[in-house]
């Protein structure tokens, strides 16, 4: 029964882009062209990659604020080894940025899981912390476009049936996690924790190793972000995705991720990942300024987050969980 | 973080035990200990002028912090305040524009804030969402309103008397935004440890469903929390905008993460139900000494937020290991 209406929900995230979509196409045609919507795939990959971390993150009633910080302190960290080690295979790259990454997580994880901060207060200040080193590092300098290898800019660029392997790669994590969350004992065990952490525990889930695991997942994925953000635009610097994690929470929440811990899939963060990055790349084209677009990805958060309370209460998963309700 | 007890104790120690032991005590010590070595390392921080432009560090985001303390009491947050700060600057900056003058344009700044926290008030306890998703959506939402109206301009000519609020001096170094945080406070202070309204904003943190059945009304002791919190962010707004005499969209912009930093610093736990006015007003001095101490080292603004977040970090960090440490 829950199982359909979240497919329901998802269906309803599909056709508002979908009409998103013949709105733009009805005046610019040309925006819906599979060339076009390649690349607004493509564009949208770093957002889907980070959206998929935090969904598993806030399934386990955590929030990771952390993850842009992360993403430039991974990337300024892959670039300024590339810059001293340009031989250095692109694979290594990515292993290393990938373990980086996810070395950031687990710090996040260690102090939720065993000294039981807050995670919003964890991720504030890691937020913080992971932005000065990356001025500490670099002194505030940037690493330009010529300071890379070919290699290193190359390889997310690649184009493999005409989408770039940045796409590719945001669509093999979006089956591995889907697999992970659906498939797997640690994937259920956060769909678990979130759910209700006391019965969790009593079915012998580690509640807090869970909850590491989920940041040391949205760790690796922010590093690995992190390499192609800087390969992609081949440049690296301190304030690179400034504020990014809150178009990161945005698409979680438009993708009917439930903030409150539980309910969420990896097709729905990538949806609403999609549906905001749609918005952005369509603006110009329809010739709205880009100023417009801070405005509009937050009344989308908001009529997002209204329907899915509303969703949520239909379903009578939330039992007396805020005193408004009892009224 | 799940597993949370609280424990309440009964008056096991004298009160003078308690008070030698209190968080805010130990905040006092901090900030007396870095105001030695502040004055130790620089010769120029003893100084009068410097130690009053030492006050306009903090002044604007202490008089939302208060607000906020009793917001993160009763168990809710606002992460929106900076963007109330931008958009009522836009629309005093608008106003000048068309000749509004000095009395005109604090009700106008006044009035956006509190119509925005009223929005967010309206949209927590009536519509029932989270506040953490629905000010994050708020906050891209006011700012982007202050982004379309003003995109890469910025808004000037405010009427000389109106430099008053954010420049004036009431009496010597003593000046006006820093009497205005001293009422404030005061207020405050009186509002949640003297007033029957205090309580409530307690014991809704505590235990909204209890709270509710022992006859508080709720939901409308949040809104009024949420109105005073946008009140707030106008009368900081006043005193920001006096203070810079112009107006850009990206105004204030990441202050909501220092704001609530300074609340938890002050030891309000942000989950709710617990803290004190006097532990943020301690917080507020820290804060502002390190950063006027870092600053007068020529330390970069990046580098103190390093220091700002280890400090978030690790002041809840250090007593929670100390305790593992012994046991």
């Amino acid at each position: 029964m829950s199982k359909q209406l979240l497919m329901s929900r998802e269906v309803l995230l599909t056709s508002a882009t979908v009409l998103l979509l013949g709105i733009i196409a009805s005046r610019f045609p040309a925006f819906i062209a599979p060339a076009n919507l390649a690349n607004v795939f493509n564009d949208t990959a770093p957002l889907i990659l980070l959206a998929i971390g935090q969904m598993i993150v806030i399934l386990t009633r955590c929030i990771d604020l952390s993850v842009a910080a992360n993403l430039a302190l991974t990337g300024m960290v892959v670039a300024m080894i590339n810059v001293a080690m340009p031989g250095l295979p692109v694979p290594v790259i990515i292993a290393l940025s990938v373990g980086f990454g996810a070395l950031l997580g687990m710090f996040n994880g260690l102090l939720v899981w065993k000294l039981a901060i807050p995670p919003i207060v964890v991720t504030l200040g890691t937020m913080t912390i992971f932005r000065g080193t990356i001025f500490l590092m670099s002194d505030g300098k940037w690493v330009n476009a010529h300071e890379f290898s070919d290699a290193f800019k190359a390889f997310p660029r690649t184009g493999i049936l005409g989408l770039p392997v940045m796409g590719w790669i945001a669509i093999a994590a979006v089956v591995f996690f889907s697999l992970i969350m659906t498939r797997t004992t640690l994937g259920r065990a956060f769909y678990a924790v979130g759910g209700n952490p006391h019965a969790a525990t009593y079915a012998g889930i580690d509640v807090g190793k869970t909850q590491f695991w989920a940041f040391t997942i949205s760790g690796a994925l922010a590093g690995l972000t992190g390499y192609l953000w800087v390969s992609r635009f081949a440049v690296a610097f301190v304030d690179l995705a400034g504020g990014f994690e809150l178009s990161v929470v945005a698409a979680c929440v438009i993708g009917g991720v439930a903030i409150m811990g539980g309910i969420g899939t990896v097709v729905g963060a990538m949806l609403g990942a999609l549906f905001l990055g749609i918005i952005s790349n369509a603006l110009p084209v329809v010739n709205i300024s880009p100023f417009w677009q801070l405005a509009i990805s937050g009344g989308a958060i908001i009529i997002a987050v209204a329907l899915n309370s509303q969703a949520n209460r239909q379903k009578g998963r939330i039992i007396l969980k805020r005193a408004e309700t009892a009224t | 973080m799940t597993d949370t007890t609280r424990f309440i104790p009964d008056r096991l120690q004298s009160p003078l035990q308690r008070r030698l032991k209190s968080w805010e005590t130990l905040l006092l010590a901090v900030a007396v200990a870095i105001f030695i070595v502040n004055s130790f390392t620089s010769p120029y921080f003893l100084n009068a002028w410097n130690l009053s432009d030492m006050t306009f560090n903090f002044t604007e985001k202490a008089m939302i912090a208060f607000a906020m303390a009793l917001l993160i009491i009763a168990g809710e947050i606002d992460l929106s305040v900076a963007s109330i700060i931008a958009l009522a600057s836009t629309a005093m900056g608008a106003a000048v524009q068309i000749g509004v003058g000095t009395p005109g344009l604090v009700l106008i700044g006044l009035g956006v804030g509190v119509l925005c926290g009223a929005f967010n008030g309206f949209l927590v306890t009536k519509m029932g969402l989270p506040s953490i998703v629905v000010t994050i959506g708020t906050m891209s939402l006011f700012r982007g309103i202050s982004y379309i109206a003003l995109g890469d301009q910025a808004y000037r000519g405010y009427p000389s008397d109106f430099a008053f609020f954010g420049q004036g001096y009431v009496f010597w170094v003593i000046s006006f935004e820093l009497v205005l945080f001293a009422i404030i406070a005061l207020i405050y202070f009186v509002i949640l440890h003297k007033t029957n309204f205090g309580r409530a904003v307690y014991a809704i943190g505590n235990n909204p469903v209890g709270a509710e059945f022992s006859g508080i009304r709720v939901a409308r002791v949040k809104f009024i929390l949420f109105l005073l919190t946008g009140l707030m962010s106008g009368v900081a707004a006043i005193c920001l905008t006096s203070r810079l005499a112009s107006t850009r969209p990206s105004i204030a912009f990441g202050w909501e993460l220092e704001i609530v930093t300074m609340v938890v610093l002050g030891g309000v736990s942000i989950l709710g139900g617990s803290g004190s006015i006097p532990g943020v007003v301690i917080a507020a001095f820290v804060m502002g000494l390190v950063t006027f101490g870092l600053g007068l080292l020529n330390v970069p603004g990046i580098v103190m937020s390093i220091v700002i977040g280890a400090l978030l970090i690790g002041v809840i960090a250090l007593p929670r290991l100390w305790e593992k440490w012994r046991a």
